[in-house]
């Protein structure tokens, strides 16, 4: 790669401004962005995941994500001809670094990534005893570190187990759907280092986003929908095997 | 009676406690503090997006978009780089690893879809790496520019 | 034994909740059985149980104030408990249990305690010394009349609060069985029946522990036990016990023939890592045998010293048991994987904030705060006899 020291004094300065108007502001002070355009959720797309555990990774990266504890994960299924009820799992290390190639054998395999699903009708937001997590205008599930009482309730009401406790702050914590990524334009940490796009950010509310059509054009689940949850994170491609 | 005159005054005393109490902002779009949505917001962040690198990479970019690898994004090879963004010249990526970095995505697994070029790295080159022959960027074996 | 077996959710690994959420639904058990006794006297005029009527109370008083202890402990950020009186979001049942919490202590076991003994604190601030004076003079909030009239009125509001304080002692412990039978998320809890099943195992057990307190209370001070009562408290038991014991099998019973997708997982896990808990000590050792060795007595006629030592057992045993039930219900339920392909293990500390010793201690310290609240409003007369019953209003 070569960039000459004549291109780069061109181009530092737009990159610097281009930059600052990514970092600036807020939703409320930053003018492009209003909470009630958006209404966001996820795609994700089973038949392209390969388990290189470049989400998991980048998401820590992104989010000071501690050891041991996961914001997204991924898990590996093993099917043995049609014993659909007893599929065999694991996730080592939440797939982080991805996964051995153990023993190939035959039967049905595939990678499934996961995450907070962002439900609009989130069983956890409906337990929490003080208000500490709630569902903002714009479809994302979030908690407030500084209200949180570490009453581990909706830990507990979670049905997919992808809230924890944070070992250090003993808060409740989560995905956050990069919230502070979307809300500057930028998609999140694991849709950015998916390399297949098994994973994208989907904006319901964007008439242009291409997540209509794929829904309108594909069969979707999602995850656990006798629970009723309302979640917005739509799988392609999701076994009936997935717990 | 008395019971009564102390309940009621302990009730007086909480409501007036809470007036002070509760945060401002609680209520402002729900059951929760609507500060809580601008701190969370506020956040740095690590990743730059494939955007902001190609501001400066266009030449990179170009390489790329010919090959296979032309939706991969920068960073997820490179790392997260917005520091490197907004300091570039004091802040340098890291050299990367091709053997291990390659291998994430492209050792054979069974749980892999079966259309991902996908191979055992020990029969396919025989320990050789793998940007010997392969350009990241442009990862066709034809496709010109290689180490 | 491995940590996990099987496959769990990476974040379900850790048991979130511990002991101290095992031991507050079973303190608070405690506190609405001790209650419900109590009112048997006051409300369904049960005159053989009367002695233990002021004891019931102060027992659920002293277990009352030690409930909070648990769950602040376990808090992540206990300095921010306020916040549930603060902002209580009304969706959750945990926020409103505050309230219902504080309403029970408030409104109803303070305010009962309070009339039933004015008469006492008013007569004991008169005659003692010290320091002690000072207190009976701020308990009787400055009104020292205990005329005829005064004490009528006392009887007819005491009665009220009763009234209203069985509901109440139904609902501070059905809302806990609540908080957990109302958790989708998880088969184990998510049942109609958790409510009612937690209540009448506290029932079962605040009998128990009146029962068990007051025989050894009376041994403690070489009184006699009015075997009268006791032998009421202990039929209250059986029955109660033998509601408790139905609902728990039509629980089981419904859970096996139904099978559905969680079975196969939860049935594994009782035979398994809940064996000793749950088949062992909660159902042989703590209610099949406490409700045998009930029956007998009510079947035979047994000798007094017979009946004593049987009620002990069985009292010592019922209280082991419905510990053993709380524990299979909290522990149990995260034992084993929402994705139902495996369990973890439960590693509780010894001296950590939420271990084992934190645990024994706040199950000593009510008996401590009982000590305290029994030599501060006794619930027996001076001479060592028991009370008489009071003329009726």
């Amino acid at each position: 790669m070569n960039i000459t020291r004549r291109r780069l004094l061109v181009l530092l300065p737009a990159a610097a401004i281009a930059w600052k108007h990514i970092l600036a502001g807020t939703p409320e002070a930053s003018p492009n962005y209003k909470l009630t355009e958006h209404w966001w959720g996820m795609l994700v797309d089973v038949t392209k995941c390969i388990g290189c555990g470049n989400c998991v990774r980048a998401c820590q990266t992104e989010n000071d994500v501690p050891d041991g504890y996961y914001r997204t994960w991924v898990e590996r299924y093993h099917l043995e001809g049609w014993a659909f009820q007893n599929p065999k799992v694991d996730s080592p290390d939440g797939g982080k670094n991805g996964f051995p190639p153990g023993n190939q054998s035959g039967g049905k395999n595939f990678f499934v990534p996961k995450l907070c699903n962002h439900c609009v009708e989130s069983p956890c937001t409906q337990v929490c005893p003080v208000g500490a997590t709630f569902v903002t205008p714009d479809g994302v599930v979030l908690i407030d570190q500084k209200y949180c009482l570490g009453c581990r309730y909706c830990v507990q009401a979670c049905p997919y187990g992808c809230r924890f406790i944070h070992p250090q702050k003993e808060t409740a914590e989560k995905c956050t759907l990069c919230y502070h990524r979307i809300t500057k334009g930028l998609t999140t940490a694991c849709c950015e280092s998916c390399p297949t796009g098994a994973r994208q950010l989907a904006d319901l509310k964007d008439p242009k986003d291409p997540i209509h059509e794929f829904l309108r054009t594909h069969s979707i689940q999602v995850l656990k929908p006798y629970m009723a949850t309302n979640s917005k994170v739509f799988y392609n491609g999701l076994d009936g095997s997935v717990r | 009676m008395r019971l009564a005159a102390v309940f009621l005054v302990g009730t007086l005393l909480f409501l007036l406690a809470r007036g002070f109490l509760v945060p401002r902002s609680f209520g402002q779009y729900g059951h929760y503090r609507g500060n809580a949505i601008a701190e969370i917001a506020a956040r740095p962040v690590a990743f730059a997006g494939h955007q902001t690198c190609e501001t400066c990479h266009s030449d990179v970019l170009e390489l790329k978009q010919k090959g296979r690898h032309a939706r991969v994004n920068c960073e997820a090879c490179h790392g997260a780089l917005a520091k490197h963004a907004e300091d570039p010249v004091s802040v340098k990526p890291a050299k990367l690893q091709a053997a291990v970095l390659c291998a994430r995505c492209h050792e054979a697994n069974i749980a892999k879809p079966k259309q991902f070029p996908q191979v055992v790295p020990a029969e396919h080159s025989g320990g050789a790496a793998c940007d010997m022959c392969h350009q990241p960027h442009s990862p066709a074996l034809d496709s010109g520019k290689r180490k | 034994m491995p940590l996990v077996d099987g496959f769990m959710y990476p974040n379900e690994v850790e048991l979130q909740w511990s002991v101290l959420i095992v031991l507050y639904p079973y303190l608070t058990g405690l506190v609405a059985g001790a209650f419900i006794l109590a009112s048997l006297e006051r409300v369904f005029r049960v005159e053989a149980v009367k002695p233990t009527y002021r004891l019931a109370l102060l027992t659920a008083l002293a277990f009352l104030l030690v409930a909070p202890l648990p769950l602040q402990l376990h808090l992540g950020h206990p300095e921010r408990s306020l916040e549930m009186y603060l902002t209580p979001h009304r969706s959750s049942a945990m926020a409103m249990f505050g309230f219902v919490y504080l309403w029970y202590l408030m409104a109803v076991l303070v305010v009962e305690i309070w009339l039933d003994y004015r008469r006492d604190i008013v007569l004991m601030s008169q005659s003692s010394r010290g320091w002690k004076r000072l207190i009976y003079r701020v308990l009787t909030l400055g009104s020292d009349n205990i005329s005829e009239r005064a004490l009528q009125i006392d009887e007819r509001v005491g009665w009220l609060v009763t009234v209203i304080g069985i509901p109440s002692a139904f609902l501070l412990h059905g809302y806990v069985g609540f908080i957990f039978g109302s958790v989708k998320a998880n088969p184990w809890w998510s049942t109609p029946l958790m409510p009612v099943v937690f209540l009448f195992s506290a029932m079962v057990s605040g009998i128990a522990a009146v029962m068990c307190l007051y025989m050894f209370l009376n041994w403690l001070r070489r009184v006699p036990i009015d075997m009268r009562c006791v032998d009421t408290v202990a039929r209250y038991l059986f029955y109660t016990f033998i509601i408790d014991f139905s609902l728990e099998m039509l629980d089981l019973i419904h859970r096996i023939y139904e099978a559905d997708e969680s079975f196969r997982s939860l049935d594994f896990m009782v035979h398994t890592r809940l064996f000793t808990s749950q088949v062992l000590i909660q159902i042989l050792a703590g209610t099949v045998l406490p409700i045998a060795l009930l029956a007998l007595t009510q079947v035979l006629k047994l000798p007094e010293a017979a009946r004593k030592s049987i009620y002990s057992v069985a009292g010592l045993l019922t209280l082991i048991g419905i510990f053993a039930m709380r524990w299979n219900v909290v522990i149990g339920g995260q034992l084993f994987s929402k994705s139902f392909l495996g369990y973890t293990t439960y590693k509780m500390g010894f001296v950590t904030r939420e271990g084992l010793l934190m645990a024994i201690f706040l199950s000593i310290l009510p008996l401590l705060i009982l000590g305290v609240l029994v030599k501060l409003l006794p619930p027996w007369s001076e001479k060592g006899a028991m009370p008489e019953p009071q003329p009726p209003a």
